[in-house]
């Protein structure tokens, strides 16, 4: 088997601009004086006011991918899977070392990108499949396969603003689908879409794979690369961990996300102490995912003295470090712990929430009520929730664009009463 | 087919993949054609109702401000600087703006990213064979001639083009990094009307302001529009014309160059 693509010692490093804690403005007067000489600061290169910091979101990572190949790539947030992916596809140049590559490569980072809202479906098939990298006759000759698996034959002189979101999704991924390079480079697109979708969208992958063409597939769905992958690399801050069986890749990571809840001890309370927290599942499993809309289900086993009144309370925290919300036992549950000495098993099974995708913690603290905290516990569990799109929406509302924390889906669909009418 | 990602190596089929990807470049010019007057009532007459009104008010201008000049129909004086400024200005407008507007396909997709700013000039270009409608409307209005000079045109659309490409190639990859142009390049080009030979013509400039004057690239382009248009009617000066082509060509190199060295650091920076 031949190399196709080959990555030697590939490092990316971005600078990231902090300002000085010192230039922060104390007097009006320093102000008014900073605000006057801000507009000239970007002239002078040796800017007094920020500190640069290196950060490497790639480091020495070095595979080979072999013709006919399909190899998935895993690893948590931050991990270096999308700086791997816009290095592959050009989009970014790496800062270090080089990447061989012995054919052409297509790369799928976002379904739609360039769909315009105004242009009708036909028109939107046109450009998609131009900006993807095909040309006018091969989409000419594509065309008809590409609208019979969308299945918007109806609509295609309608602009796509129209479309339902499904339609949308269908038919940003059919034109996807129907490109031919001898290297294919997937990012999360499956996550988008209804479940029938998705299911016709693997299958197409499959196809896609069996049909001898190289594919590099990243994904944070384990199902979905252990049913389309055999070989899995997974990549941990910038690195690569593990290169090889799939099913050995998956299992690193789950270690992997798993060790944030488990490392360290805890401490004690005064009359009570918090021994353990997760986040399980809706079997009860331990998991390090959230899936926005599910019930947030936390587990908590803590030991009291028997002192009459203690809450637990959990805290969402973000990845600022900011608590976004807040559990309590006793303040919205009316229910304090058991008077009986002991250790206790309990879990919080709260309400869905539309959480944004990013990286989580959870603080787990039990309080005395009204009076003071207790035990309480720093980052006792780690969440993760990777894609947010509450509306079946293929945006991804992510929690670092800093529009907030939480989706606000509205509870109905809106209409829209005519107030007035324009004449015209 | 064989290639080596490494840093510093993106130049290596530059121009090749320019090329390569002229499809994309049409594609893109079309698509913000398409959109620019969908869900508008009278769609494409936007084009010519600006120009239009424009020429309205210069013409009614030099009326009041007794700028008139005899020989030549005042209405085609003024519509023959008022189509290459409003073509240069509003390529050099959208030139600025397009990479910003275009920042998910820069994040997602690679292409030389040339292809943005050139598109957007065609996008502008476009406009401009629409406004030319008026052109044919009233010149055989007033009766003037079509004369030799007119086949010359294509060189002055083309230094036009240049001009905007140049300066606008400059201000979209500044704005990548610092949104300041956003607000700077409508000023200037509210500026530049006026020291541009647009409501008046370059014999009416005092003369000891004329050396300074004549530093604009746009009034050899806007001098040569007129000629061409009006047959020789009105004059063009070689020096003139030969400052606006060698500052043109100037400002086109240093546009591609500055594009060229910080275009790697788009997809990181936008």
């Amino acid at each position: 088997m031949s190399t196709i693509v080959s990555i030697e010692g590939v490092g990316k490093r971005y600078r990231l601009r902090h300002r000085a804690p010192a230039a922060r403005y104390e007097t009006l007067r320093d102000a008014i004086a900073g605000a006057a000489s801000a507009p000239l600061r970007w002239f002078n290169d040796a800017r007094p006011a920020s500190v640069t910091e290196d950060f490497w979101a790639l480091r020495d990572v070095s595979f080979d991918v072999g013709r006919g190949e399909v190899v998935g790539i895993i690893g948590r947030n931050g991990a270096g899977k999308s700086t791997l992916l816009k290095i592959l596809s050009r989009i970014t140049e790496p800062t270090a070392g080089r990447v061989t590559l012995h054919g052409r490569v297509a790369s799928l980072l976002e379904v739609g990108t360039g769909f315009h809202p105004e242009l009708t479906g036909r028109e939107n098939i046109f450009l998609n499949g131009s900006i993807l990298g095909m040309s006018r006759a091969e989409i000419v000759r594509k065309f008809d396969a590409i609208v019979s698996f969308a299945g918007v034959e109806r609509f295609l002189d309608t602009p796509v603003k129209r479309y339902s979101s499904g339609m949308y999704v269908r038919l940003a991924f059919a034109v996807a689908a129907h490109l031919e390079p001898e290297v294919l480079v997937v990012d999360e697109v499956l996550a988008v879409g209804d479940i029938e979708f998705q299911q016709r969208s693997l299958g197409k992958m499959q196809e896609v794979s069996r049909g001898g063409r190289t594919v590099l597939f990243v994904s944070h769905n384990m199902a979905a690369i252990n049913s389309l992958t055999s070989r899995t690399v997974l990549l941990d801050r910038g690195r690569v961990m593990f290169d090889g069986p799939t099913s050995e890749a998956i299992g690193r990571y789950a270690q992997l996300a798993g060790r944030a809840a488990a490392s360290g001890t805890l401490g004690r309370g005064a009359h009570s102490t918090v021994l353990a927290a997760q986040l399980v599942d809706a079997f009860g499993q331990p998991t390090a995912h959230y899936t926005p809309g599910a019930p947030l289900r936390i587990e908590v086993v803590v030991e009291t003295d028997g002192w009459p009144a203690l809450s637990i309370e959990v805290f969402l925290v973000d990845a600022m470090q900011q608590k976004i919300a807040m559990a309590s036992l006793h303040q919205f549950e009316g229910i304090v712990l058991p008077h009986t000495a002991g250790r206790y098993r309990t879990t919080l099974d709260l309400q869905p929430v539309w959480l944004a995708s990013g990286a989580y913690s959870i603080d787990v603290t039990t309080s005395v009520v009204n009076s003071s905290w207790d035990h309480y516990v720093d980052n006792a569990a780690s969440l993760e929730v990777v894609a947010s799109n509450p509306g079946g929406r293929p945006w991804d509302f992510r929690h670092d664009f800093g529009y907030g924390a939480f989706a606000l889906p509205c509870a109905r669909k809106p209409e829209f009463i005519a107030e007035s009418h324009d004449p015209g | 087919m064989k290639l080596v990602i490494e840093p510093g190596r993106a130049t290596a089929h530059y121009w090749r993949d320019l090329w390569r990807y002229r499809e994309l470049m049409s594609f893109l010019a079309w698509r913000d054609v398409a959109v620019r007057y969908k869900q508008t009532a009278i769609g494409l007459a936007w084009a010519l109702i600006r120009p239009a009104l424009t020429l309205l008010v210069f013409v009614a201008f030099r009326r009041m401000a007794g700028l008139r000049q005899g020989e030549v129909p005042d209405a085609l004086l003024v519509l023959a600087a008022v189509l290459p400024w409003q073509f240069f200005s509003s390529a050099l407008l959208e030139t600025s703006n397009s990479l910003i507007g275009n920042t998910a396909l820069i994040a997602k997709v690679y292409f030389p990213r040339l292809i943005i700013p050139i598109a957007a000039v065609a996008t502008a270009f476009v406009d401009f064979l629409v406004t030319l409608i008026l052109l044919a409307v009233l010149m055989p209005w007033y009766g003037a001639p079509a004369g030799l000079p007119l086949l010359a045109l294509p060189v002055f659309v083309a230094l036009a083009a240049a001009l905007s490409l140049g300066l606008g190639l400059l201000m979209a990859a500044l704005t990548v990094s610092y949104r300041d142009f956003r607000y700077i390049v409508p000023f200037v080009v509210q500026l530049g009307l006026f020291v541009s030979p647009v409501a008046f013509a370059t014999s009416q400039v005092p003369d000891r302001w004329r050396t300074l004057y004549s530093l604009n690239p746009m009034v050899g382009i806007i001098d040569g529009f007129r000629w061409s248009i009006l047959s020789g009617r009105t004059p063009i000066e070689a020096p003139v014309l030969g400052v606006s082509v060698a500052l043109t060509l100037a400002i086109l190199t240093v546009g591609v160059w500055y594009f060229r060295r910080t275009e790697r650091g788009f997809a990181d920076a936008i």
